[in-house]
């Protein structure tokens, strides 16, 4: 299995993913490119370019882009100098048969990817905005660039389970790519025929060894086959095209190591047979007619360990180890960069007559509709020099007079977007029992959450680390899940629980939501920040900890959870400038309601109180 | 138009079909919610319920495609147009099934004033949203958890009420506007908000089949589709056809289905055992489990009807108890054992 890890080689396997997706890129979704800064990317990217159909349309997409560019809308410009609404069809409908390219597709907020994801399932554009209606036909590939840094940062699960390539151009030096990838035979349409039962059975076979849940995995590498036949110019389907897309599209989603025609997977394993398309490919005569059942291996075998060499050592590593994979977590509904923005000014609830002033933003659409009814009383009253009329399209004469009263201001309501982070000390003989009303009280948190927004995390320290058990979250369905077996008992490495929260604190803040971090300890540390055991530095660490939380202007509620109320937790809670409760058994109710108290004051204190029903900003 | 998956090919996923059917007999349903992982095919089971969904019949000429037999009134097309004691003339018309995609505006949702008119003609016109387009059809909306929740507001206000009241821009206007809104999503990107969900009438979750024999099927329908989609329609036309059937005989046998006072009482003990309060559950329970002896075609109501409709209409009435972690399913099963035995 050595051959998945070698450079030269995923560089061909990338390669052929270009070339694979740019045959039937709106058939096959797209290709999530995992690529740091670089010539390897940018080479990646010729590749596919070269490989699409010509005159293909592409265009970027960068992360920010509003509805009314993606989606289309109304074009003001050519409104007002048209003196008719003018639609603009957006970035998306102009990209039939093409490609999109979606650069840090991993700061691209769900929203944006949920309409991506729907125009890609209806393969259309269905556009009601600002008046218009319109279907616009759409198919069309994406190429979904992760240039993630954090591991909080992954590609939109919407849009990463319909592109049929994931691929990782990390670790590839230039010099790998240096190879010439044989050049394809053939550049035949896609066969359309009837593909045989027991290959269509072994991709499915072949997913549930793997762990893939998901139909569309084997759909997906179904079509690959197909683009794969295509390829090599032939008409059949083959073995080799199953095996091969196996391999690029079913491996890469594994989440567990399927059992091996060989009964040892970490024996040393022979040679391993690369697949003949991508090393030599070339001296192959075309296997035109040439029956299927040529291949003696059985096609299930085969595409278990077609999957098998292509497996990313990382990704085995992972499962071998039996942690647990999940695809890789969109960080739910956070997100970065343009998201932040938006988060920050809140969702637009409508618009409403106002003057404008700087930071008001103009209602387009609504002030033409406030003046539209008066343009043909103000045409023939109102002569071509008002100065009242403000005229967008100077150079032409006035189609449309829109005067300061009809000018609507969008208004939004502000988001009171907030994270709770609990900081739960699940070390010793009381673990169980705090734990159990800590779950408690994140269920409750989350059941009431809906309306305010409100994500939870947990953060649970014990042994010699702390382990963020729940990334931030709204869903209380997957809290539930991963709070399923919250472990307990050990030694207390208080300071690295604090570090823990800080560090989380300071990216949701960053992200524009107000924090606030639920301490549950009884203050008695006794690991340090660097994991050696002993109570005087565990002590002195914990209160530097405490410190720097509160140099980062984080609100805290420290729960003291000892039977009796320690001075440990006493300093602790004065250090980091918490509210100090001494709790012998907490309740999740009683914890619930500290909840609500401290995020009250996490948003006072992030930036003034939070409007009701919004207003102008 | 783009081919539709045929509603007859889609592979297992019953209690999702049925509940769709339930809501195409019996439209006071109050909505559909369909909660499932990606690629579950809920959204391929509600956009085939247009290819479905038996003809209606719509007042010639208005512009509203209003029900002939219902008071003209109510239009406002017919209200101005229509004179009185003249015979109607009633035309077939596909029933809706309209789509709102994420990133519509209000304006197109709930209807504005026309701005083409309104600039071209000077015409002050009101240019109907998608609310009047799904009037007496469907209304469907994918990933609902991200729509925004003014819309969301919107949306069950006037699916509750049946009727569209627009005051904006100068213009008032009140139309019909019944329809079945049926929402999906994926529970794992954010829920919705539980006001929300006690507003749908019915829940289902769909997951993806387990079996590989089901498997199977289900890569070889959707490949088959998307290579021909013609030939594949045209295979499952048939089905499709016997299914409109069996919904067009339901719709005429609903209304003769009456409770006795034992499925009465075995539905009251339900939605008592699981807590759910107020009638709506009650209620819901009850048009659930006669639309689904209608689509039998049997006699009467039974408590088999009342068991297949428990968990569809119920699931999302359940008391929320953060601290059981037992699944929403298994606690309608436990109350179905204890109170049906
Ligand atoms: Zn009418």
């Amino acid at each position: 299995m050595a051959g998945a890890d070698d450079p030269a080689r995923r560089w061909q396997q990338a390669v052929l993913a270009a070339r694979l997706f740019g045959l039937d890129p709106a058939g096959l979704g797209g290709v999530v490119v995992r690529a740091g800064p670089g010539p390897v990317g940018d080479l990646w990217l010729e590749e596919l370019l070269d490989s699409l159909a010509p005159g293909a349309p592409v265009r970027r997409i960068p992360v920010g882009t509003s509805d009314e560019r993606l989606l289309g809308g109304l074009d003001l410009t050519a409104t007002l100098a048209g003196g008719r609404p003018v639609l603009d069809r957006g970035i998306l409908a102009a990209l039939d048969g093409g490609v999109a390219l979606l650069p840090l597709a991993e700061r691209l907020p769900a929203g944006t990817a949920a309409r991506v994801a729907g125009v890609m399932d209806t393969g259309m554009v269905q556009l009601e905005r600002d008046g218009f209606t319109a279907r616009h036909p759409t198919r069309l590939g994406l190429v979904l660039f992760d240039e993630g840094q954090e591991s909080d940062e992954a590609v939109p699960e919407a849009l990463r389970q319909r592109a049929a390539f994931w691929i990782d151009l990390d670790g590839i030096a230039l010099a790998d790519c240096l190879a010439d990838v044989p050049e394809p035979d053939g550049h035949g349409r896609l066969p359309t025929g009837d593909v045989a039962g027991e290959l269509v059975e072994a991709l499915v076979h072949g997913a549930v060894a793997l762990g893939v849940d998901a139909l569309t995995a084997p759909l997906l590498a179904l079509r690959a086959a197909r683009a794969h036949a295509a390829l090599r110019g032939s008409k059949l389907v083959a073995p080799v095209d199953v095996a091969t897309a196996a391999g690029l599209v079913l491996a890469p989603r594994a989440t567990r190591i399927p059992e091996l025609p060989e009964p040892e997977p970490e024996a040393e394993p022979p040679p391993p047979e690369p697949p003949p398309d991508t090393d030599n490919a070339s001296d192959e005569p075309p296997p035109d007619t040439t029956p299927p059942e040529q291949d003696q291996t059985l096609p299930e075998e085969l595409v278990l360990e077609a999957v098998a060499a292509a497996l990313p050592p990382a990704l085995l590593e992972a499962l071998r180890k039996g942690a647990r994979v999940r695809a890789r977590q969109e960080p739910q509904s956070s997100g970065g960069g343009a998201r932040q923005a938006a988060s920050m000014r809140g969702r637009p609830i409508g618009a409403r007559p106002g003057h404008l002033r700087s930071g008001a933003r103009i209602a387009l659409l609504e002030t033409l509709r406030a003046a539209a009814p008066w343009q043909a009383l103000r045409q023939r009253t109102a002569p071509l020099t008002d100065t009242h009329a403000i005229n967008a399209a100077s150079a032409v004469r006035a189609r449309i007079q829109v005067r300061p009263s009809d000018i609507q201001l969008r208004r939004y309501a502000r988001r009171a977007e907030s994270t709770v982070i609990f900081a739960v000390d699940a070390s010793g003989s009381q673990a169980f029992h705090r734990l159990a009303e800590v779950k408690g009280a994140v269920e409750l948190v989350l059941a009431d959450a809906y309306a305010a927004r409100t994500q939870v995390a947990l953060i649970a320290f014990r042994g010699s680390a702390a382990e963020m058990l729940v990334p931030p979250t709204r869903a209380l369905v997957r809290a539930r899940t991963l709070l399923g077996a919250l472990p307990g008992g050990g030694p207390t490495p208080l300071a690295a629980g604090l570090e823990a929260a800080r560090l989380l604190a300071h990216a949701e803040k960053a992200k524009g939501r107000s924090v606030l971090v639920m301490v549950l300890t009884d203050g008695k540390a006794n690991i340090a920040l660097d994991g050696a055991p002993g109570r005087a530095q565990a002590g002195a660490d914990a209160l530097a900890a405490a410190a720097r939380l509160r140099l980062a202007g984080v609100t805290s509620v420290l729960v003291d959870s000892g039977r009796f109320a320690s001075t440990e937790a006493r300093e602790l809670a004065l250090a980091m400038g918490a509210r100090h409760v001494p709790l012998p058994n907490p309740r999740a109710g009683t914890v619930q309601m500290l909840v609500t108290d401290g995020l009250a004051q996490a948003k006072a204190s992030a930036g003034g109180p939070v409007r009701s029903g919004g207003g102008l900003r | 138009m783009r081919p539709v998956y045929p509603f007859s090919a889609i592979v297992g996923q019953d209690e999702m079909k049925r509940a769709l059917l339930v809501a195409c007999v019996e439209p006071r349903i109050g909505g559909v919610m369909v909660f499932g992982d990606r690629g579950t095919g809920k959204s391929t089971a509600v956009r085939a319920l247009a290819q479905l969904l038996p003809p209606l019949k719509a007042t010639a000429d208005c512009p509203w495609h209003c029900n002939p037999v219902d008071d003209p009134a109510r239009c406002p097309h017919c209200s101005t147009h229509r004179v009185p004691g003249t015979r109607v003339k009633a035309v077939d018309f596909a029933a809706p099934v309209v789509d709102l995609p994420l990133g519509a505006t209000e304006d197109r949702v709930v209807g504005a004033l026309d701005l083409e008119r309104a600039l071209t003609r000077g015409e002050k016109a009101f240019e109907p949203g998608l609310l009047a387009r799904a009037d007496r059809g469907f209304l469907y909306i994918d990933e609902v958890n991200l729509l925004e929740d003014h819309l969301v507001d919107v949306l069950l206000d006037v699916a509750a009420s049946g009727e569209n009241i627009v005051e904006r821009e100068g213009l008032s206007v009140r139309h019909p506007a019944r329809f079945v809104l049926v929402g999906s999503g994926n529970p794992e990107e954010g829920e919705l908000r539980p006001q929300l969900l006690d507003r749908f009438g019915l829940s289902v979750d769909v997951r993806t089949p387990q079996d590989i024999p089901s498997r199977i099927e289900v890569i070889r329908r959707r490949d088959a589709f998307d290579r021909d989609p013609k030939a594949f329609l045209a295979n499952w036309q048939a089905a499709d056809a016997a299914l409109r059937n069996k919904i067009i005989k339901a719709r005429k046998r609903i209304d003769a289905l009456e409770p006795d006072q034992d499925i009465l009482e075995l539905i009251s003990r339900l939605c008592l055992a699981i807590g759910s309060d107020g009638l709506r559950g009650e209620l819901t329970l009850l048009r659930a489990a006669r639309a689904l002896a209608a689509l039998d075609g049997a006699k009467t109501i039974t408590a088999t009807h009342v068991r297949e409709a428990a968990p569809m209409a119920l699931r999302h009435r359940l008391r929320r108890n953060p601290l059981d972690d037992t699944g929403s399913g298994a606690r309608i099963e436990r109350a179905l054992a204890d109170v049906m035995g």
